[in-house]
């Protein structure tokens, strides 16, 4: 279980990034947080991940407070921060270092597959597409089997077919060992399409606005995935200070 | 030396086959295809055109009378006096005694240059400690050192390597510290995200990041070894290229003087030529402007 309990973030400069975000997510959920830019998502994930402090409340994964980068906690970047002077198949294995190098070769193949690169282990990042460096980053982070793992807009920069695409990797991904996820997007078509639970947030300062659950199964054009698309594009014009027709017809 | 193994020397990742795979398929459209070397030799061509131009003109502007060649000898006659040189044997000793200097001067100032760097590059108090002092110690000219040298260290080899050593140094130190500063903080984060330790992140991901730029100031420096070389040589040596200078000048002969001038540029190139050789398979990752204009 990942709790966030009352957590705020103000940076040095004085901007109060979040306040007061308290959040329960149990093991293996999928959780998307929605909100216009500016909103504290990119901040609430790097306080997860453990590379800042929240300068109030505590956030544990199973009971521990989480204060620095945790083992079982995985992150893929806004950006895929491939290390250019790796191969595909040496940055996916970056985090394996300490296992004997059969088992490590073994574990990057099989999810280089999963993600559809197995052909391009030996490239170097700076040959592979946009959308490539984004599979090889996910497949980085999936590799090193976390508990928690923490996706920052992964897919904003593709293309709609592709981004549907990794969807599916992604979701055959996370079947494998169900890991708690938490998914940052613009996108409110891919939190339905992923989440299990949307949490739609607003900004100045950043806090939860309110949630949507997507209940399962569904699928893109099911009647349950249009009610929950229609009521989280409402509560994301509502967070934007938007009133729209959308908002004023109850989902 | 394969990038491969390279890499392995200096330790970056253990993941040896999948690297050399890699190596093996970027070189393979370079280093096999016909184009390719058509290439390096147009390239070559096009580097030696001017300059062979150049001599082509001196020695056919003499050949015509329209200079006496007193003062300024033919090409001919320069490299009649270099294989006269060589011939005799005088033209090794003194190549060796200079490029022994250089190396010596080359490998205690750079090695020096990037323990400094790293060190203040890494730890701050270090930083605050001794970059200020290292930093007025450039502003003086490396040149103004050498009466103090000659007092200290007396006229043999210790003074000539140590200014080589300083000359040197200087332009690393600046390369390898500033390469260090301008580490991008956001693959920093991927190692502190894998909880690498200090020591990890050195090697796994300062290392690699810096060598880029610690290699240029290699190459800086080492044209500045080249640099000082001569200084220290003038300043008075029995042997060396440097000496050869003073000798054709006291005695009136400038085909010597080119010839030594012709050795030492011969000398400074091949050593680049060879640093890059060495270092480029370290390299092979990069994505960098040169390759497309
Ligand atoms: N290092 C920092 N120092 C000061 N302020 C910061 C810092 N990082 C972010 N902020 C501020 O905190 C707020 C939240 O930023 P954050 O990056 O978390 O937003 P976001 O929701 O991820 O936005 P986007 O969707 O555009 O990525 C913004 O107002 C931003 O300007
Ligand atoms: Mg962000």
């Amino acid at each position: 279980m990942l709790t966030i309990q009352d957590v705020s973030k103000t940076y040095a400069d004085g901007t109060e990034a979040l306040t007061g975000i308290r959040l329960a997510i149990p093991p293996g959920e999928i959780l998307a947080l929605v909100g216009g830019s500016g909103c504290g998502k990119t901040t609430l994930l790097r306080l997860v991940a453990g590379l800042d402090t929240a300068t109030a409340g505590t956030i544990r994964l199973d009971g521990a407070a989480i204060t620095a980068p945790h083992p079982g906690v995985g992150l893929v970047f806004q950006e895929p921060r491939l290390l250019p002077w790796l191969t595909i198949a040496e940055n996916v294995g970056f985090g394996l270092a300490h296992l004997p190098r059969a088992v490590r070769r073994e574990r990057v193949a099989h999810v280089l597959a999963r993600v559809g690169l197995s052909a391009h282990g030996t490239r170097w990042p700076r040959d592979l597409s946009g959308g490539q460096q984004q599979r090889v980053a996910i497949a980085r982070a999936f590799v090193a089997d976390p508990v928690v793992l923490l996706l920052d807009e992964p897919f904003s920069a593709l293309d709609a077919v592709t981004r549907e695409d990794l969807h599916r990797h992604l979701l055959a991904l996370w079947a494998e060992t169900r890991p708690t996820i938490v998914l940052v997007t613009h996108d409110v078509a891919e939190a339905v399409a992923l989440a299990d639970r949307a949490v739609v947030m607003r900004p100045h300062p950043g806090r939860i606005h309110d949630t949507v659950v997507v209940p399962r199964p569904r699928s893109g054009d099911s009647d349950v995935a249009f009610a929950a698309t229609r009521s989280l594009r409402a509560l994301l014009d509502a967070s934007l200070g938007r009133i729209t027709e959308r908002a004023a017809v109850p989902a | 030396m394969s990038a491969g193994a390279a890499a392995r020397i200096l330790g970056f990742e253990a993941d040896g086959k999948t690297r050399e795979a890699g190596a093996r398929a970027r070189s393979r459209p370079h280093a096999g295809s016909r184009r390719a070397d058509g290439r390096h030799a147009v390239r070559f061509v096009l580097g030696v055109l001017i300059p062979l131009g150049l001599v082509l003109g001196w020695e056919l502007a003499t050949r015509a009378g329209l200079t006496q060649g007193r003062l300024l000898p033919p090409p001919s006659r320069v490299l009649g006096t270099l294989l006269a040189l060589a011939q005799s044997g005088d033209l090794r000793l003194h190549v060796q005694a200079t490029l022994l200097r250089v190396a010596l001067g080359f490998v205690a100032g750079a090695g020096l240059g990037i323990l400094a760097g790293a060190v203040t590059g890494t730890v701050p108090l270090m930083r605050h400690l001794v970059d200020p002092g290292l930093q007025a110690l450039r502003a003086v000219p490396s040149l103004a050192w050498v009466p103090l040298f000659i007092l200290w260290l007396g006229i043999l080899e210790t003074p000539k390597v140590a200014l080589i050593a300083v000359g040197v140094f200087f332009p690393v130190y600046i390369g390898v510290s500033g390469a260090i500063a301008s580490v991008d903080r956001k693959l920093v984060e991927v190692g502190r995200i894998f909880r690498l330790s200090r020591w990890a992140l050195a090697r796994r991901i300062l290392l690699p990041a810096v060598l880029p730029g610690t290699i240029v100031a290699l190459r800086t420096g080492l044209g500045l070894g080249f640099l000082f070389v001569v200084a220290a040589e003038l300043m008075g040596a029995s042997e060396g290229l440097g000496y050869l200078l003073v000798e054709g000048q006291q005695f009136g002969k400038p085909d010597q003087i080119l010839a030594a001038i012709l050795a030492f540029a011969t000398l400074g190139k091949l050593a680049d030529a060879l640093l890059v050789f060495l270092t480029r398979p370290l390299l092979r990752w990069q994505d960098v402007a040169r390759d497309v204009l």
